[in-house]
C-alpha cells in the first residue's frame, strides 16, 4: 500500500521535472537558432571595440595575402612567409632551443605596424648597426634574429632560408619608399614611466595580464597536441641574452603596442616598463658573443640602463645561467 | 531540431535511471550516463552518448576538453555566472565533487586519435577552405582591427591551450555562434583577462557565422601536426 503510493508520488515527481525540463529548455537562448533578422542578433555592444592606438601616424599597409603571385617567384614568398610563421616546421635546422617563430614578436606574420614589421625593416637596410659595429644587409640583419632571437644558428647567406625570408620581407614592402624613418618602424619608443622601472611591481603586472599565457613560470604553454603556442619569456626556451627584446625599452615598447594580445593599449606605460624589467630580470640562454666573462660582456654589448644582464637581481647574477635558466 | 517528445522521453529515461541508482558516490560515468538522484539528468541525453554534442540543437561536444575548463564552466554555471537556462539548475544539482568529476570523464573520452566520435558525421570528413573568410579570420585573425587569430590562443587546428582556452575543432557551429553572441550581450562572463567579450565585439553577424562554420568543420582528434598555415 505504502509502496504503491510512493511509487506514484515519485512517478509525479517524474512527470513534473521533465516538464520543468522541457519548458527550461525551450525558454534557453543557447539552444535556440538565430535567425537573421532575429532580435538577437548582436545589438549595440556588437560595435567594434577601439582600442587606443599607440601611434597615431598612418602607417604603410603592405598588399594583402590574396595578392601574392602564384608564380615562381610567389613560390618563395609563400615560403618566406610559412618560416617565418611556423619557423620549427620551415627552418628547423637554423631554429634554436626556444618555442617561438619569427611572428612571435613580429605579429600579423611581420605585416602589422608597430611590432617591427618584416617591411618597415626591408626598407632600412643597409645601415650601420653598434650591435656588431658594421654595415648590415638586410640579409645580415635577418642572420642575428637566427642567431639571438631564436637562439639558433645565422643561416649562411645565400641559403634558401634567408632567400625566401627576404623575398617575403621584399614582397611586403611593395610600394614602400626606401625609408629607415618609415611609420610604424620597430617597436613604439614609451616614455620612461614616472616612477623607476621596478621589479615587485612589474611581478604584479605579469601576475595579473601575463602569466595567463605565458605562464607562472614565464616558460609559455603548448596547445592540447604538444605543439609551441606561447612563447617563453625566460629560461632556456626564450630568446637569448643578445635579442633585442632583452632590452627594456625594446620590451617595454612591444608590449605597450601589442600585450596581452588583442588588448594592446591598455597598459599603462608605467606597467610596460614594469612588466619589461620583470621579464628580462630573469635568467635566459648566454649570449653568444660572451667572452668569456660575464662582466666584461656587459662592459662591450650591454653597457645600458636599460639592460639588465650583468646586473645582480634578487642575489644572481644576470648572464652567469644557473639552474634559473632552466 | 529535437522534438520535445524526444527531450521528454530522454529526461524521462534519464532521470529514471538516476532514480534506480541509489548511490551518492556515483563517479563521472555514472553521472553522465544516469543522472544523479537529486535531480541532475543523463548528460548523455543531450551531449551525445560520447560527449560528442549535437550539432543541430548547438549542445557543446565535451569528450577530448581540458577537464579545468569543464569543471570551471560547470561552477560558472552553478554560481551563475553563465547563464543558461538548462545547464544551471544540473549544474547546481550536482556536488562540487560530482562537477570535478564530470570535468575528469569528458575530459578523458576520445583522447587518443581516431576514438572521438564527431557531433556530426561528416565532420571528419569536411576539409575547411582555407581561403574562406572563416579561415582567414581563425588563422590569421584581423589585425588592422587588433583582432588576433583564434588559433594564437586556442591553439593550432583550434586543439585548445590549457584550461583557459577550450578546444574549438569540432564544436557544433551553433554552440560556437551562440557564445560568441552571448558573450557580445552579456550573458556569458568575459573570461580571463575579459578577452571574449573583447573578441566577440569586434565580430559581425556573419564574422560569427564564418568562424564557427571553419572550427566545427576540423576534426576533433588529436594530431600531431600543428596549425594548417
Amino acid at each position: 500500500m505504502k509502496a504503491r503510493t510512493m511509487l506514484a508520488l515519485a512517478a509525479a515527481i517524474l512527470a513534473i521535472a521533465a516538464i520543468i525540463f522541457v519548458v527550461t529548455m525551450r525558454a534557453e537562448p543557447d539552444a535556440t537558432r538565430v535567425s537573421p533578422d532575429a532580435t538577437l542578433a548582436p545589438g549595440p555592444t556588437a560595435k567594434p571595440t577601439i582600442v587606443k592606438p599607440v601611434a597615431a601616424v598612418t602607417a604603410f599597409q603592405p598588399p594583402p595575402e590574396t595578392a601574392m603571385p602564384k608564380d615562381e617567384f610567389g613560390q618563395v614568398v609563400k615560403l618566406g612567409r610559412d618560416i617565418f610563421t611556423h619557423t620549427e616546421r620551415y627552418a628547423s635546422q637554423y631554429n634554436g632551443s626556444t618555442n617561438m617563430n619569427c611572428s612571435s614578436c613580429h605579429l600579423d606574420a611581420g605585416r602589422l605596424a608597430h611590432s617591427a614589421p618584416l617591411w618597415a625593416a626591408f626598407v632600412s637596410y643597409p645601415a650601420y648597426r653598434s650591435k656588431d659595429r658594421q654595415v648590415n644587409t638586410f640579409a645580415s640583419r635577418v642572420q642575428g634574429c637566427f642567431k639571438y632571437s631564436m637562439n639558433g644558428t645565422a643561416p649562411p647567406l645565400g641559403d634558401p632560408v634567408l632567400i625566401a625570408l627576404e623575398s617575403y620581407a621584399y614582397w611586403l614592402a611593395s610600394g614602400a619608399p626606401v625609408d629607415p624613418k618609415i611609420a610604424g618602424r620597430g617597436y613604439p619608443k614609451i616614455p620612461k614611466p614616472p616612477l623607476p622601472p621596478d621589479y615587485a611591481r612589474g611581478q604584479q603586472v605579469f601576475t595579473q595580464h601575463c602569466a595567463l599565457c605565458h605562464g607562472a613560470d614565464g616558460a609559455g604553454q603548448t596547445d592540447a597536441n604538444g605543439q609551441p603556442n606561447f612563447p617563453a619569456l625566460w629560461g632556456e626556451k626564450s630568446f637569448n641574452w643578445g635579442a633585442g627584446m632583452g632590452n627594456l625599452k625594446n620590451a617595454s615598447g612591444f608590449i605597450k603596442a601589442n600585450m596581452p594580445l588583442g588588448l594592446g593599449g591598455t597598459l599603462s606605460d608605467q606597467q610596460a616598463w614594469d612588466v619589461a624589467r620583470f621579464m628580462n630580470s630573469h635568467e635566459r640562454p648566454q649570449d653568444p658573443r660572451f667572452n668569456g666573462s660575464v662582466a666584461a660582456t656587459r662592459a662591450q654589448h650591454h653597457d645600458s640602463p636599460d639592460d639588465l644582464y650583468g646586473t645582480t637581481v634578487n642575489g644572481h647574477l644576470l648572464g652567469s645561467g644557473t639552474s634559473q635558466a632552466r | 531540431m529535437r522534438t520535445p517528445s524526444t527531450v521528454v522521453m530522454l529526461c524521462t529515461l534519464g532521470l529514471t535511471l538516476a532514480a534506480a541508482m541509489p548511490s551518492a558516490h556515483a563517479d563521472g560515468a555514472e553521472i553522465a550516463l544516469h543522472g544523479n538522484t537529486r535531480g541532475a539528468p543523463a548528460c548523455i541525453a543531450c551531449h551525445g552518448t560520447q560527449g560528442e554534442g549535437a550539432a543541430a540543437s548547438g549542445f557543446p561536444r565535451l569528450a577530448g576538453l581540458d577537464a579545468g575548463y569543464v569543471h570551471a564552466q560547470l561552477e560558472a554555471f552553478a554560481a551563475e555566472k553563465r547563464t543558461n537556462a538548462i545547464m544551471t539548475p544540473i549544474a547546481q544539482a550536482l556536488s562540487a565533487a560530482e562537477r570535478k568529476q564530470l570535468a575528469d570523464y569528458y575530459s578523458g573520452l576520445g583522447r587518443d586519435p581516431g576514438t572521438v566520435k564527431a557531433a556530426r558525421p561528416q565532420a571528419d570528413k569536411v576539409d575547411p577552405i582555407s581561403g574562406s573568410a572563416g579561415a582567414q579570420l581563425a588563422l590569421k585573425g584581423r589585425w588592422e582591427n587588433a583582432l588576433p587569430a583564434c588559433v594564437q590562443c586556442h591553439g593550432g587546428r583550434g586543439a585548445g591551450v590549457g584550461s583557459a582556452f577550450p578546444a574549438l575543432a569540432g564544436q557544433p557551429a551553433l554552440y560556437i555562434e551562440n557564445q560568441l553572441r552571448a558573450w557580445q550581450q552579456g550573458t556569458r562572463a568575459p573570461g580571463p583577462l575579459g578577452l571574449m567579450k573583447v573578441i566577440a565585439d569586434k565580430l559581425s553577424t556573419d564574422d560569427i557565422k564564418q568562424v564557427a562554420a571553419y572550427f566545427a568543420a576540423l576534426s576533433p582528434d588529436r594530431t600531431t601536426r600543428g596549425d594548417t598555415p
